[in-house]
Parts: C-alpha cells; structure tokens; sequence
C-alpha cells in the first residue's frame, strides 16, 4: 500500500480523474462514455510515441526525431498510395514500420558506433528527416482525394466498441509492456540507465541495447506515421511540426526519469493521457486553445519538480556514490 | 559509454609546436569548411560576391549566434537550455504590449531584455535552486513562455514599432556594416575574453569537467550556473529586440525552431555537448558557417527546409568525421 502510494501512476491517474470530475460537474456532458474514448482515440497516437520515447529515454538517451521520423513515413506511405492505390494498406503499414525501423536504426548507428550524443545526432536527423519530407513531396501535400478509402478508412472502423485507431495504441501498449517487463532487452533498458558501468559487467552490450531502443522508437514512428496521416487526411512536411517536445512532454509527466532508468509504461501512457484529457477539457469549459501551450508546459514543470522528489528519496546509498566513477 | 572504455594513450616524444597544434584544432577544420563553403557559393552564384549580399548574409545567423554565445558557456557547464527561442517570443509579445500602452523606444529595448533576463533567471532558479535537470526544466519552459505570448496574443499580432526602433534590426553602422554584425562581433570578444582569459572562465570548464571537483575546491556551481541561465536569457532578449526591429511585427510564433539553431551552432562550433570543452572562437565560425550555408543555398533559390538537410547533415559529418579518422588511425597502428 505504502509502495502504491509512493508511485507516480495512482497520483496522476487521480489527477486526471480530477480534471473529468473539474469538468463534468460544469459540463455534464464531457463526461460520456462515447465523448472519453474520443478522447482516448485522439491521443492513441501521442501514447505510442511516449512508449518508444521511454525505451530511448530509459538507456539515458533522447530521440528528438520522431516527430520528424512520422512526418517522413508518413509522407512516403501517402505517396506510395496516392500512386499505387493496388497495394493493400496492411502491407504499407508493414513498410512504415520498416522505414521507420531503418530511420531509428540510423540514429541507433550513429549513437552506438560512433559514440555520438544521441541528443545531437537525433537534432541532426530532426532536421534531415523533415527535410527529406520535403524533397520526396517536392513540397506539396498529399490530401484526400488522393488516398484509398482503404487507406483512410482502416483506423476508423471499429472492433468491440473501440476504433481501430485506439486497438492500435492498445497492442502496442501491450507489446511495450511484454517487452519492458518479461524480456532480457527490456530489463537491459533499465539496467542501462540506472548504472551502464554495472550493466557492462553483467554482460549487457551497452551500445547494441542503446542501438535497439532507437530501432524501436523509429519503428513506432514509422507506424504513428501512417496513423497521423490517415487521422488527418492530409500529408504535408509540416505535418506533427514541434511534436518532438510533446512527447517527451508526456514521457516526463508520466514519471519518466530524463536521467534514465526509472519509468513505467502505465506512467506513459497516463502521461499522453493527461495531456490528451486536458487539451480536450479546455475547448469544452470554454478556455481558449491557446492556453494549450502554457498548461502543457506549467505542467512539465509540476511533474518534474515532482520525479526529483520522489527520486532523491529513492534507494538507500550502500557505497558512497560508486556509479559514475571511470 | 566513453567514461567506460578505458583508451591507452601513447605520450608523445615531444608536444607538437603551438603553430602546429593550432593548425590540427577544430576551429581549423571548421576555417576550412568556412573556405570551401565561401568557394562553393562564389562558383555556383554571380550574385554572392558583392559587399551587399555579403551584408546580407550576416543577418542569417547574428540574431541565433548572440545567444548562442551564452548558450556555450551553459552546454560548457553541463546544462543546456532548449527554451531560448520562446523566451524571444515572449519578450517580443511583452514589448509588443508595451508599445500599446505608448512605450518608447528605451522602454522597448529595456522591456525585451529585461523580460529575457526574467524568463532567464526562472530557469536558473528552477535548476540550481531545486536542482532539476535542465533539459526537462528548459523544455517545460520552452512551452510555458510561449504559451504565454500565445495567450496574450492569440492569431494577432503586433506592429507599427517606431522608425527608430526599426534601426536595431535594419540599420547599419557605417557602409554595409550593419548594427547587429557589429554587436555580434563585440559580444563575441567579451564572451571570449569572459570564457578564456578570466576566473569565471576557467570555473566554467571546471564545472563541466567535473562539478562534485568543482566543488570541493570552492567554486559555487549553483551560483555560476544561476548567472550563465540569467547570461543566456538576457542574449535571448537582445535577440528580441533584434528579431522585432527586423520583421517590424510580433507574432507568437516568432523564432520557431531558433533553439535548436542554435544548439547546433554551439556543438558545431566544437563545445562538447557532455561538457567541459569549447572555444568562443569555433562558436563565432560556425555561426558564419550556418549562415553562408543558408544564404549560398537561398541564393541558389534552394527552398528553406531543403537547407535544414544541409545543416542537420553537416552537424552530424563534422562531427561524425574526426571519430572516424581517429577510429581508422586505431585501426591501423
């Protein structure tokens, strides 16, 4: 019970039952089923990223890419529709995954063989990868009337009550989870970022790991790319322009340690959640969408100030400060 | 992982001369892709080389290179502060509302940098004060500064700054010289100076390369690196006024994607992004860099996101290249 209270999951799920609760008793209406799994639905997306942000951020590194990862697939797998609608959509979903997969792979590349910051490989690829959008599209936009209704209609049919679209943040979630908590790689995450020296000498090659953390945040990239499209019905190099921040904003509400090793799926996805439940609520009481951004961002800062109190009181020192040491 | 691989280091007979160790540095390799870059541009564009687009050229990146003196000394240190270009916004909203209220020019510029110093200072006291990491504290900052100029501004926007304001971003000093170049390249010598030839300085690197050290040996890591996120966002204000004056007008989405310019600017220029290393000097040439790159490739009529490509790639190659040559030095000897 003590351990439950001490987590950041029950806390921020409280937080965002408060913010339904602060809404609803103004606006009964907000509060229906069908109105939250909107909710939900509009922010699968955002909670998929999160989770490919976690794995990187848990090796204590950061992808800056994705946003533009998703714009680049997202942009190739409209095209390649727009111009052989034949090919069946879970086949280009299959190829999104890849082409995402490939471009974290590069970043991974790059982080594990060359020994580069992935803070400033991923800046650099930030740019590339938005830029290459451009090129590929020579600047226009794919929209509607392009597409296959196969392409656009995919996520939106339903299975068991819920959009496809949300199914899909689903499995993944479950996917993330299996692989977080019931295999060698997803515990090689944790051990990296809470001590890479201890993790060398358990055997862990610290680089390769880093390398398949990249590989699976530009694999979930790749497939948010195809999802954002068909959401939106529209391709262009803009598209999720500045969404890079947004994740790691929902990564860091959620409890996700920026200095790695300490985050938990739940913490994730409530953390795109709360961000998805408040830029929904604020339309519906009436606040102008441009309070968006300062919320979002006093929010960051809440959570921040919290994770750093719950994480000094964390562990107990054995040996004075051996971690970090050469 | 580098703290992990323990490198044998062969000591060399002798210490190469001053010349010659001047001649292998970074800020070197960074003249010579200046050089190529300026060759490349005169070739490929008769319009390049004339005093004027040369002037030109300059304001591509002083806005950016300004505050990317400070935003050196800070990544020197260890920190970094991502939220840069939102303190412009919001710096430039507040003067924008000043001048609603019948402020000035002295006001504008004294509200601009005052508000960067402000919004500076807030970061500072979030990371030394609670001792948060400031990448997370910065990225937080970055959406609540705009947010705010969001929410003062909404889709509007501001105008009708007066004439003589308008000179800090369009005026020019004598000739081709324009204002901004020459409060560039005066920043540039006092942060060198600051940076290189003072006590400050050297606690600069001191904390970077190893702040529990730093420590021991009575420097007050909190408070120098209090002072540079005040340094940083007090550029950022200059920038403001700058980048106002220039457009003539205040939208919230102001210097949209300015942070990460500038980041790549500083580690270009050859700080380390770990912390612990850098020279003013390779900041200054990597901001000319950026800017030839930009302007030669806009002269070409290359749109601007098809630039972005040149500059995240050549981030990722200057960097990329001196590990690989050291890697392929290893490999042979």
């Amino acid at each position: 019970m003590n351990r439950l209270l001490k987590s950041r999951e029950p806390w921020l799920a409280l937080a965002i039952l408060a913010v339904l609760v602060l809404v609803t008793i103004r606006f009964p209406r907000f509060a229906q089923p069908g109105n939250l799994l909107t909710i939900f639905n509009d922010t699968s997306i955002l909670m998929m990223l999160a989770l490919g942000q976690m794995a990187v951020i848990l090796t204590r590194s950061i992808d800056l890419s994705m946003a533009s990862n998703m714009a680049l697939t997202g942009m190739l797998v409209a095209l390649a529709n727009a111009a052989l609608p034949e090919i069946p959509v879970p086949l280009l979903i299959a190829g999104c995954v890849t082409v995402g997969g490939a471009l974290g792979a590069f970043n991974g590349v790059l982080v594990w063989k060359l020994d580069i910051p992935p803070i400033v490989v991923t800046l650099g690829t930030l740019t590339i990868f938005r830029g290459l959008a451009f090129v590929v599209s020579g600047g226009t936009w794919v929209n509607a009337a392009q597409m296959s209704q196969d392409f656009i209609q995919l996520q939106r049919g339903s299975f068991l009550g819920l959009p496809i679209l949300s199914w899909f943040a689903i499995v993944v979630a479950i996917l993330v989870y299996v692989l977080m908590t019931r295999t060698p790689l997803g515990r090689a995450f944790y051990a990296i970022g809470v001590n890479p020296v201890a993790a060398v000498y358990t055997g862990i090659n610290v680089g390769r790991t880093k390398f398949l953390a990249f590989v699976l945040s530009g694999a979930v990239s790749g497939l948010a790319g195809y999802l954002y499209v068909s959401k939106y019905v529209i391709a262009s190099t803009e598209s999720a322009g500045g969404y890079e921040l947004t994740i790691i904003a929902a990564c860091v509400i959620g409890g996700v340690s920026i200095a790695g090793g300490i985050g938990t799926v739940a913490g994730a996805l409530l953390g795109a959640l709360f961000l998805g439940v408040v830029n929904n609520a604020l339309p519906v009481i009436g606040v102008s969408p441009f309070w968006q951004m300062a919320i979002a961002g006093a929010a960051i800062l809440l959570a921040v100030v919290l994770n750093a109190s719950t994480e000094r009181s964390k562990g107990r020192v054995i040996l004075k400060q051996a971690e970090g040491m050469p | 992982m580098s703290d992990m691989t323990v490198t044998s280091r062969r000591l060399p007979d002798r210490l190469d001369t001053p010349l010659k160790s001047a001649l292998k540095s970074w800020e070197s390799l960074l003249v010579l892709v200046a050089l190529a870059i300026f060759l490349a541009n005169s070739f490929a564009s008769p319009y390049f080389l004339n005093a004027w687009s040369l002037s030109d050229l300059t304001f591509n990146f002083t806005e950016k290179g300004l505050i990317a003196l400070a935003m050196a000394l800070v990544i020197i240190t260890g920190e970094i502060d991502l939220s840069v270009a939102s303190i412009i916004a919001l710096a430039s909203t507040l003067m924008g509302l000043a001048l609603q209220y019948g402020a000035d020019t002295p006001t504008l510029v004294a509200v601009g940098i005052g508000v960067g110093l402000l919004c500076g200072a807030f970061n500072g006291l979030l990371v030394t004060g609670l001792k948060l990491p400031s990448i997370v504290v910065t990225i937080g900052t970055m959406s609540l500064f705009r947010g705010v100029a969001f929410i003062i501004l909404g889709d509007q926007s501001f105008k009708g700054y007066p004439k003589d304001f308008a000179w800090f971003g369009q005026g020019y000093v004598r000739w081709v010289i324009s204002f901004e170049l020459v409060l560039f390249l005066v920043a540039a010598c006092i942060f060198h100076v600051l940076l290189h030839h003072t006590n400050f300085g050297r606690r600069i690197f001191a904390i970077g390369n190893n702040a529990t050290a730093a420590r021991f040996s009575g420097v007050r890591v909190e408070r120098i690196k209090f002072v540079l996120f005040c340094l940083t966002g007090l550029m950022s204000g200059v920038a403001a006024v700058l980048l106002t004056a220039r457009l003539g007008s205040t939208r919230p989405s102001i210097a949209q994607g300015f942070e990460l310019d500038v980041v790549t600017m500083v580690v270009l220029g050859g700080v380390s992004i770990l912390g612990g290393a850098g020279s003013i000097i390779g900041v200054v040439i990597a901001a000319f860099i950026i800017g030839l790159v930009t302007f030669g490739l806009g002269l070409l009529n290359v749109p601007g996101i098809v630039m972005t490509i040149f500059t995240g790639s050549l981030l990722i190659v200057v960097i990329a290249l001196p590990i690989l040559w050291t890697m392929w030095k290893e490999r042979r000897a």
